[in-house]
């Protein structure tokens, strides 16, 4: 993308600013970085900072870091006993764990069924298309929580899906569907497939059908000619994708809650505990930092990727 | 048309007023209404969902000429979080008593002007000696509703799976024999383990606030033994399920248990739901009202807790919600089919067995929150 050319159209205001260095363009670029700092790295600091102090029974419930003492000296008590605490009790390490693993099964299981939506939607004829998109962004019309809220009464002993089944004489008993992890694998899915249709479309829209036909007058067939070159054309759709759904979904707390059972232990959860049935909120914090770190080279990871890809488009 | 239009004009300019007063900072009186000499206008409640009569609110604007903005909450610990946070806007908070006891020594509660209080002497002498467990002297709140943790049961259901149930006491859940037959037609706990904890206790004949590592122990052993047997473990969820028939047996709140009654028998599917105190004890909760120290309107909140100490008042709260009032002076005024239900005002053989549910220390927190992962995980 080029930067907009604000410059050339200064005003007086304009001209005066840029006199004192600050230009359109530095403006523009500034915008998101407010933004990021206001909301993203300010919490961040809070956060951080709380995970270095004492529990206190006070308001707010921890101890201050920073304290002037007489004789004008500040005084700074960094307390890292929040972070080794959670390497004593295997539940927080497994509590990750386990929320990688369901973090990981959701973005396969959303590719799977992602994909070839996505790739349906993109080779349609182009009013189907619009209405096609239209469809996958629909629930986002109605809040996440009420569409969770619907699943429960589709999957309960007597909800939809069990009644219509007993009524069809398919099975006599209802089926425990609600509270086991297939409900809540259920939920992640549904909640985050157009996270994952969407950048797969954008990306499968823009590729040249005209290699799938050379490809087949080469000999390939049908699915060589998908795997040879779909797939690899569309690595960074199914990436963007992947982790769109992965991240968020590693820290899943309402989903897990709603539908899945008193047994998922997800980080999510544990944070939960500690935040709220402990009051420790240095525990908490850590928890909160802990996982950050855990996500930060998975970012990363993908940001280098797509830094390489753009630098060698033409 | 052009009448309708100037209403919506006049409705646009309300709620533009409306959300000038709704930041709670701004001073009483400026919306329009005669303002009283030195009276606080507006009072921000924050109580649990559903727990309030029908009329309650609109009579005390009336009688006061103090408008209420309401906001609902549905666990302790969303309370604790925005009152320890600080700066909540609220002026009367309605937490549980072992939740206010800690509250209080975090210097969340302001002291109670008990001259602006005349309708304390209604309250209940015995019910308000033993908050003063959680409060010494009463000082910081004054209790709304009380009630007990207990077993909801479907004795049909129970008694064609186990003849001899013994129905009032908590072997029904903890005895592995007992709760292994009858988690065929399911059984499910409290998500809130300082609850469990005391219960276990209970049913282990041992101290239900104890503090001590050998209790704990103990209780933990208890509930590991049963695990298998436990179908759902969730605070609110067992209401429509036993009324439903998807669960036949719920260790619950005593309220709860009674809108559980009371909608299996509007469902008329000839579901009967029935409560018990069981015999080894069990906990009494109260749930208080209070003034957070930052409360924006102070004045307002006493005219307020005092309005809910009027006999008629509370009486018509206990009638509609099926919930135990702590005044005395009400009970003339409660309908005989709540005052005489055991399971909304046990008798008196009946409260010797409950105890005050004391607040816990951090370690003791952390510790049972441990064990309460370990049993819902098996982690």
């Amino acid at each position: 993308m080029r930067a907009p050319a604000r410059e050339g159209s200064a005003t007086g205001l304009g001209k005066r600013l840029a006199r004192v260095g600050v230009s359109g363009r530095g403006l523009v670029v500034a915008l998101p970085y407010l933004w990021l700092v206001l909301f993203f790295v300010a919490p961040f600091v809070i956060v951080l900072k709380i995970s270095f102090s004492d529990v206190d029974l006070a308001i707010p419930p921890y101890k201050p870091l920073l304290q002037w003492a007489a004789n004008h000296t500040l005084d700074v008590r960094l307390n890292f006993n929040n972070y080794a605490f959670l390497f004593t009790d295997a539940l927080y390490v497994d509590a990750l764990l386990n929320s990688l693993k369901v973090a990981l099964v959701s973005t396969g299981l959303c590719l799977l069924l992602g994909y070839p939506m996505a790739y349906g939607i993109a080779r349609s004829a182009p009013r189907t298309r619009n209405l096609l998109l239209l469809l996958v962004m629909l629930p986002f019309w109605t809040s996440l929580l009420l569409r969770v809220y619907a699943w429960i009464g589709l999957l309960k002993a007597n909800g939809v899906i069990n009644n219509v089944l007993m009524s069809l004489g398919v099975i006599h008993e209802p089926l425990a569907m609600l509270y086991t992890p297939f409900a809540m694998y259920v939920g992640i899915v549904y909640s985050y497939l157009p996270f994952m249709i969407l950048p797969l479309y954008a990306n499968l829209e823009k590729m040249d059908w005209q290699l799938l036909e050379a490809a087949e007058d080469l000999g390939c067939r049908p699915w060589q000619a998908f795997y040879k070159i779909t797939l690899p054309l569309s690595r960074n759709g199914i990436l963007a994708g992947s982790m769109l759904v992965f991240i968020p979904a590693v820290g899943e707390y309402v989903i897990p809650a709603l539908l899945g059972g008193p047994n998922a232990l997800m980080i999510g959860r544990v944070l939960w505990d500690e935040f709220f049935a402990n009051r420790a909120w240095p525990t908490a914090s850590a928890v909160a930092i802990l996982l950050l770190v855990l996500l930060v080279p998975f970012m990363m990871w993908y940001q280098n990727v797509q830094a390489r890809e753009s630098a060698s488009e033409p | 048309m052009i009448r309708v239009r100037r209403a919506a004009v006049a409705a646009l300019g309300c709620m533009v007023l409306l959300a000038g007063c709704g930041g709670g900072k701004s001073p009483e009186g400026t919306n329009g209404a005669a303002p009283a000499a030195g009276a606080s206008k507006v009072l921000n409640l924050y109580i649990w969902s559903d727990y309030l009569a029908p009329n309650t609110l609109a009579d005390f604007e009336k009688a006061t000429g103090i408008k209420v903005n309401v906001a609902y909450f549905d666990t302790n610990e969303t309370l604790e979080t925005k009152l320890l946070s600080g700066n909540s806007g609220y002026d009367v908070v309605v937490p549980t008593a072992s939740y206010f006891e800690r509250q209080i020594k975090a210097g969340v509660y302001r002291d109670l002007d008990k001259g602006k209080l005349p309708n304390l002497k209604n309250m209940d002498p015995e019910l308000m000696a033993k908050v003063a467990q959680h409060d010494p002297g009463n000082a910081h709140g004054v209790i709304y509703m009380w009630g007990t943790d207990g077993l909801g049961y479907n004795e049909k259901m129970i008694r064609a799976l186990v003849p001899d149930a013994p129905l009032d006491s908590w072997r029904m859940v903890f005895d592995p024999a007992i709760a292994s037959k009858v988690a065929k037609c399911g059984i499910s706990v409290l998500d809130t383990p300082a609850d469990m904890i005391r219960v276990t206790l209970s049913y282990l004949g041992r101290d239900p606030n104890s503090q001590k590592e050998e209790d704990r122990a103990a209780a933990e052993a208890a509930l590991l033994k049963i695990r298998p047997y436990i179908r759902n473990i969730n605070s609110s969820e067992y209401i429509e399920a036993l009324a439903n028939g998807d669960l036949c047996l719920a260790v619950g709140f005593s309220g709860d248990v009674l809108q559980a009654r009371d909608r299996a028998r509007d469902a008329g599917k000839g579901i009967d739901i029935k409560y018990s105190v069981p015999k080894e004890g069990s906990i009494l909760w109260f749930d208080m009202l209070a003034i957070p120290k930052d409360a924006p309107h102070p004045d307002a909140a006493l005219a307020f807790i005092d309005y809910m100490m009027t006999p008629k008042v509370i009486a018509d709260v206990s009638n509609f919600k099926r919930y135990a009032n702590g005044n005395a002076a009400s009970l003339p005024f409660v309908l005989d089919s709540v005052k005489n239900d055991p399971a909304i005002y046990p008798p008196a053989e009946t409260r010797q067995r409950l105890a005050v549910q004391l607040a816990d220390g951090p370690e003791q927190t952390r510790a049972i929150t441990r064990i309460w992962q370990k049993f819902k995980t098996g982690q």
